[in-house]
């Protein structure tokens, strides 16, 4: 489903991203992990064409990202906060994405029903501006809009921080869910490894633009992963 | 500690990602200062010859005084819609072992130091040298420029005071200015003689000199009050952070009927109303159709279509022109959220068309009033829709994708300068001064109405040529994409 093939980013004369290879099947969920700087949110960013590759191209379902924007079709993502649109209410912007991937609002309607719970009465129905709810809040709607439309690729970044308890384990189940039926691709980064690993069928760790390691999950990853990380 | 805030500040204009790009606007700005430099400069020596000269039987010592009264509300004015309070971005200083009246102090003392305040010097330094020349006392001389310094003080820290009350008003500017010709038509009109009182008290400082402590007394008050008011506010909840109101949601159905363009525009018509700086532009379009009030009923202005052209092309196109020109900065807070979304730049960009397109036609509508001034200036105002329609609104879009400035929408919108760039100055010229050109060359040598056929036949071009131009701008968005999300992505403040 998504393939990367040489690619790089260098600033200056500094390479921030390197992978010669990483191949991710349908229906697979993985997992990148590593510390600051290892290049995840540029990776992502490539993925998404955001930023020109230095070197290489990314192919999703066949399609190179920075030759066409079919790949936009069956994508969602949530990067950071700079994914929404502040000066909408939740429901506005959830009724424009749903828009722009072919979902009119009764479908959006009933695509929210199920998140009742995470929502706890504090997005949906609030008459607030995006820009004007919590940190935590504004993650929640980035990630439910990320997954309006049945996506077949959903990419995440960091989607565990700054979320409530609640709203991270039933986010956990739902992403689960979707490993199970193999329905979706998964990417995500997470600086908790116990997430990643409970989640994810595979896991890449990065460092400084670079895969160390290619696991798939076992019990035993979160230990070998504990103890990389380490120093 | 001063001095690291100056390095602070001076790393923040330094390192500001745009800097080298927008060496251009820094330029305009230096000339800009040089130009008021001379003027103030030619003021100041040329004043004591003036004041000889037209008021022979009058001391130009005390003549000079009369005019204090004018000085000082034009610098409140100039100041209100140029100067802003220094405040930096104090957030990461609050949790710093820092105390909050070192902040405020600096914040203050900074802008006592503001080029406001040293402009003045350039006429009053001349002006007293003269007076010195001319074997005036030296004391009063000194009493005279020091208290012409503080009433400039003074009027730099009300103008905080004054800006602060407003801001958190829509027409920010509207109290001021009824204030300032409040005052003016009192004056004019000898109800109350203020230059009158201000010139006897300027007098009475200058005769006996301890009584410069008052204008003193009055600065520390107000810096007293600005500090008082600032210390108050500076805290993340205060002037830091911004009131939510509970909002009114419309679904805006109507434009469901513009199929493929209809979410765009709702977007675009939500961000004109929901964010301050859109609204305020969209307010100020009230004010611009009374534009040609200025000219018309003036028999200076009769008879030269040019000036018609002129006028039509700005009311007709006020809005595209200042809608336009930040295609698409507008959406730069979440533009990497729109490349990665499902969206063909066409009907983005249609959508942003569609719009203008829209507000030169109500426009035209709403200044067929002036039809009362003659019909050439109707037809004229139409042949200039057609021209906006065709050709400005093509030339905003392809000059949008040269825009790498980042807007942010809260901030408030009168002379508010960000996310210009040197770009968007040169666009905003052919824009006005191109049709008039186009017009005249046919009017000269054929006559009026070849003219306004030239404007409406290249207008028309334009619009049947809309898909193919649309294909060029989309392709030149495509290209500068990265670029784009890039510059968007940082913030330059």
């Amino acid at each position: 489903m998504i393939k990367a093939i040489n690619i790089s980013k260098k600033y200056g004369g500094n390479t921030v991203l390197s992978i010669e290879n990483l191949e991710i099947p349908k229906g697979q969920c993985l997992g990148l992990v590593g510390n600051n700087g290892a290049g995840k949110t540029t990776f992502f960013n490539l993925l998404l064409d955001l930023i020109r590759p230095s070197s290489g191209h990314i192919m999703l379902n066949n399609i190179q990202v920075a030759e066409s924007e079919d790949w936009k079709m069956f994508t969602g993502s949530f990067i950071d906060e700079s994914f929404l649109i502040g000066y909408l209410t939740p429901e506005e912007y959830f009724y424009f994405v749903g828009e722009l991937r072919g979902q009119n609002k009764a479908d959006v309607d009933a695509f929210l029903t199920q998140f009742h719970e995470i929502f706890n009465d504090e997005i949906l129905g609030a008459k607030k501006y995006l820009r004007d709810l919590s940190k935590g809040n504004q993650k929640k709607a980035g990630i439910i809009a990320a997954l309006i439309g049945s996506p077949e690729v959903i990419v995440l970044d960091e989607p565990f921080a700054n979320l409530d308890p609640t709203t991270q384990i039933r986010l956990k189940q739902l992403l689960k869910s979707f490993v199970e039926n193999q329905e979706v691709t998964l990417l995500i980064s997470s600086h908790d490894l116990g997430h990643v690993t409970e989640v994810c069928d595979r896991i890449v760790v990065l460092e400084k633009g670079e895969i160390v390691k290619d696991l798939s999950s076992s019990t035993e990853t979160l230990q070998e992963l504990e103890t990389y990380f380490t120093v | 500690m001063i001095t690291r805030f100056m390095n602070l500040e001076w790393k923040q204009f330094f390192r500001s990602s745009y800097w080298q790009k927008s060496i251009a606007i820094n330029v305009l700005m230096v000339f800009l200062a040089l130009y008021f430099i001379t003027i103030f400069l030619a003021l100041g020596v040329g004043l004591f010859p003036l004041l000889e000269k037209f008021y022979p039987e009058a001391d130009p010592f005390t003549q000079v005084n009369n005019f204090v009264f004018y000085w000082l509300l034009g610098d409140l004015m100039m100041r209100f819609f140029l100067q802003k309070l220094p405040v930096m971005d104090v957030k990461p200083l609050l949790v710093l072992p820092l105390k909050k009246s070192k902040i405020v102090r600096y914040v203050l003392n900074k802008s006592a130091l503001s080029f406001f305040n040293v402009l003045p010097l350039f006429a009053i330094v001349p002006f007293s040298l003269f007076l010195l020349a001319k074997d005036y006392d030296s004391l009063q001389v000194a009493v005279w420029a020091v208290s012409m310094l503080v009433f400039a003080l003074i009027i730099n820290f009300l103008n905080f005071i004054i800006e602060s009350k407003s801001s958190e008003t829509e027409f920010a500017f509207l109290p001021i200015l009824l204030f300032v010709s409040g005052l003016l038509a009192l004056n004019h009109f000898n109800v109350i003689s203020f230059s009158g009182i201000i010139a006897a008290s300027v007098n009475a400082i200058v005769a006996s000199p301890w009584m410069v402590s008052i204008p003193i007394l009055v600065l520390v008050a107000i810096y007293w009050i600005n500090f008082k008011m600032l210390i108050g506010k500076l805290f993340i909840d205060g002037s830091l952070k911004k009131a939510t109101k509970e909002v009114a949601v419309s679904d805006l159905a109507w434009t469901r009927k513009l199929g493929a363009i209809a979410p765009f525009l709702q977007l675009d018509l939500k961000l004109l109303w929901r964010n301050k700086r859109p609204r305020s532009t969209l307010l100020m379009l009230v004010l611009c159709l009374f534009y040609g009030l200025i000219f018309y009923p003036n028999p200076t202005y009769q008879g030269i279509p040019g000036f018609y052209v002129f006028v039509g092309v700005f009311i007709t196109g006020i809005f595209m022109i200042n809608f336009g020109q930040f295609i698409p900065a507008w959406d730069s807070g979440y533009y990497s959220m729109l490349m990665s979304q499902n969206i063909k730049y066409k009907q983005y960009l249609d959508s942003k068309y569609k719009l203008m397109m829209a507000s030169a036609v109500l426009l035209f509508v709403l200044s067929v009033p002036y039809v009362y001034f003659g019909w050439e200036i109707l037809l004229v105002h139409f042949a200039a829709m057609v021209y906006n329609i065709g050709v400005n609104t093509h030339v905003l879009l392809y000059g949008g994708s040269f825009n790498r400035k980042k807007i942010d929408l809260d901030k408030s919108a009168a002379f508010n300068y960000q996310g210009t760039g040197a770009v968007q100055w040169l666009i905003g010229l052919p824009l006005l001064l191109l049709p008039i050109i186009l017009f005249y060359i046919p009017y000269k040598f054929i006559n009026f109405e070849a003219g306004v056929a030239t404007l409406v036949v290249l207008g028309l071009f334009g619009m049947v040529f809309h898909q193919k131009l649309m294909k060029i701008i989309v392709q030149r968005y495509k290209n500068k994409k990265h670029e784009m999300i890039a510059a968007f992505s940082q913030s330059n403040s």
